[in-house]
């Protein structure tokens, strides 16, 4: 297992994230303003969010990739991760918010809300919301494959409820009645575990556990695509029917898969909130997923750390065109992704592997005698 | 319920069907088809072009639910109750017509995904391959003479050697009943004589519903055949008898 399980690939993008995970904090805590290496708060706010993003793409990388769904709607999965977290930080704020309401975040002090809704209990405490960060994003794609896959629906048309899951999503989170703050969204977060969320160790902080997140998603993907496990997930990919003629039960790989993605695209967007500081119902937006499904093709499908690299580039060309030419940015997006799947349909990483720069993932080789299992 | 009448015929076949119809849209693709199959048997299966063979492969494998009629395996298993995976569990093995394998894993990776073991998605997340397996994978890729092939992808691989390797899936599921959907269409007469000498070496210890046009090939394997023509049973018998027969002759033969 070790031998595939952690390859040259894999290898050097951890060691990436390491260098990140521990340059960048030093770039910006140690250096002195002055310094040309310095490193500024935004960038490392920048980066950090690049890094969130990367791992959402790795958690779609992990379902379409690998097992052919094509969600276009893990956006929702992350923005939902993201409300976790951010209801953890509204409660943290007590007193200190406008109304100086001890318990009640200003929202609901404003909609003239006399006591805390079922919902909002618990996220006082940090333990508890990190699990709702895991729990909320699973059980929804729990519930929603256990019909989905059941009922045999795929191709086009999971797609398709898929984003109108994401789309209902952002409808209810628009209503003030849903209790999450409605079009506003949370925001003015002071707080995080005792320390201030601005603060530059906070910063730096969330940065690093950012890259780890990413490494540590990384891993179990890894692990869980090396496995037999995973060697399903592509047989289903390919030929679904078969699959299920060899006896494997289809609708169970694929809610086992799409559930752990969807908890991973939670700690995403857990880890995303703290460090933009605003959580809203924007973030359901349909047009977010299909931005990182984009982030996929453009790194590599089926790769993941082409899923990475991809949503690292895609949103570092984002930035750039936004400042630069901002009505030009979603052209600039459009052609991107033409461009790639007509001259660069394996992605980035795909292409590159395929001109044998890294080792392929399952090489050709000669095997004297028979080997331990992966 | 016929398993209460102590049938001797239900509960000694491995594969019976009783009077099964099934319609597509108004489409009668079967039409009251009573098939029994011994344990041990090989079966031709031969019929025009929409007589209902693929149909019937459907059906026993749990992808079509038969409108009526009665579909056992074994004698105690109700098909028409289960689906795909739960059939394939209990030992039912299919080889499609159009060559199906993986073809993004290699040839060994094939064998070792339709290799008998647990399919259960933990078992798969967590487990490893015993040394027994390795062993089992060996055997099979020698049988099917694809072992210097193993590491190849199975999309890489010829026409002839994506069948072969399809059968070896077969043998690898170690099923109790093989359905063999038109194995030599596209082979050429080596491979074709070849495949037929796999076969009866497989239906030594397996039964198997091998549906063909190819009558060199029939006649090859030497067993009994079950005439098809319009969803129903139209002869069956050994093929001397049964290309002999005149209503087989005006539907199929004589054309």
């Amino acid at each position: 297992m070790h031998a595939s399980f952690l390859d040259a690939r894999s290898r050097i993008f951890l060691v990436i994230l390491a260098g990140a995970a521990t340059l960048v904090p030093i770039l910006f805590l140690a250096v002195p303003a002055g310094s040309a290496l310095h490193m500024p708060a935004y960038l490392v706010a920048l980066f950090g969010k690049y890094l969130c993003f990367a791992l959402l793409a790795l958690s779609l990388d992990l379902v379409w990739g690998y097992c052919g769904i094509l969600s276009l709607g893990h956006g929702a999965f992350f923005s939902l991760g993201g409300y976790a977290m951010g209801m953890y930080l509204m409660r943290q704020i007590g007193p200190r918010g406008v109304y100086a309401n001890p318990i009640l975040p200003d929202f609901m002090v404003f909609l003239n809300w006399k006591e805390l809704p079922v919902t909002w209990w618990g996220f006082n405490s940090f333990s508890y919301a990190m699990l709702m960060v895991l729990l909320v994003p699973g059980a929804l794609a729990f519930c929603f494959g256990w019909f989905a896959f059941r009922s045999r629906v795929t191709g086009v048309y999971l797609s398709i409820i898929t984003q109108a899951m994401t789309y209902a999503l952002l409808l209810a989170f628009f209503r003030n009645d849903m209790g999450f703050g409605g079009n506003n969204g949370l925001t003015d977060f002071k707080d995080l575990l005792g320390f201030n969320v601005q603060s530059d160790g906070m910063r730096a902080a969330l940065f690093s556990i950012s890259a780890i997140a990413l490494g540590v998603g990384y891993l179990i993907a890894r692990a869980v695509v090396t496995s037999k496990f995973g060697k399903v997930l592509i047989a289903i990919r390919d030929a679904e029917s078969r699959t299920r003629f060899i006896g494997y039960r289809v609708e169970t790989y694929k809610l086992v898969v799409f559930t752990l993605s969807a908890m991973m695209a939670g700690v995403a967007g857990a880890l995303y909130v703290p460090q933009v500081g605003i959580i809203n119902p924007s973030e359901f937006s349909p047009a977010n997923s299909i931005e990182a499904v984009i982030w996929v093709a453009v790194g590599g499908r089926g790769t993941l750390v082409g899923a990475a690299l991809g949503a690292v580039l895609v949103n570092f060309a984002k930035t750039w065109f936004t400042g630069a030419l901002p009505e030009l940015w979603l052209f600039a997006l459009g052609l991107l992704f033409i461009l790639v799947t007509l001259f660069l349909p394996k992605g980035i990483v795909g292409t590159l592997s395929g001109l044998s720069i890294w080792p392929r993932r399952n090489p050709p080789q000669a095997r004297p005698q028979p080997t331990p299992a992966e | 319920m016929s398993l209460a009448k102590d049938d001797s015929t239900l509960t000694s076949s491995v594969l019976y069907l009783d009077g099964v119809c099934v319609s597509f849209d108004g489409y009668k693709a079967l039409r009251g088809l009573s098939l029994t199959l011994e344990p041990g048997e090989m079966r031709a299966i031969i019929g025009p072009n929409g007589a209902g063979k693929t149909t019937m492969m459907d059906v026993i494998t749990g992808k079509t639910r038969p409108d009526e009629g009665e579909v056992y395996f074994g004698g105690v298993h109700d098909l028409t109750r289960l689906d795909e995976p739960s059939i394939a569990e209990l030992g039912v093995g299919r080889k499609f017509q159009k060559p199906t394998v993986f073809e993004s894993h290699t040839v060994e990776d094939n064998i070792l995904l339709a290799l008998k073991a647990p399919r259960g998605a933990f078992a798969t997340l967590f487990g490893k391959a015993s040394a027994d397996q390795r062993e089992r994978i060996d055997r099979i890729l020698e049988t099917t003479r694809l072992g210097d092939h193993r590491a190849r992808m199975a999309a890489d691989l010829s026409h002839g050697q994506k069948q072969w390797l399809e059968i070896g899936m077969l043998l690898a599921q170690d099923p109790k009943l093989l359905l063999v959907d038109e194995p030599v269409a596209g082979m050429t007469d080596a491979e074709t004589a070849q495949t037929a000498e796999l076969l009866r070496e497989i239906a030594k210890d397996h039964s198997v519903v091998v549906v063909e046009h190819d009558m060199t090939f029939v006649r090859d394997l030497g067993v009994k055949v079950t005439v098809l023509h319009e969803g129903a049973v139209l002869a069956e018998g050994p093929l001397d008898v049964v290309s002999a027969d005149p209503r087989v002759i005006e539907v199929y033969l004589g054309r």
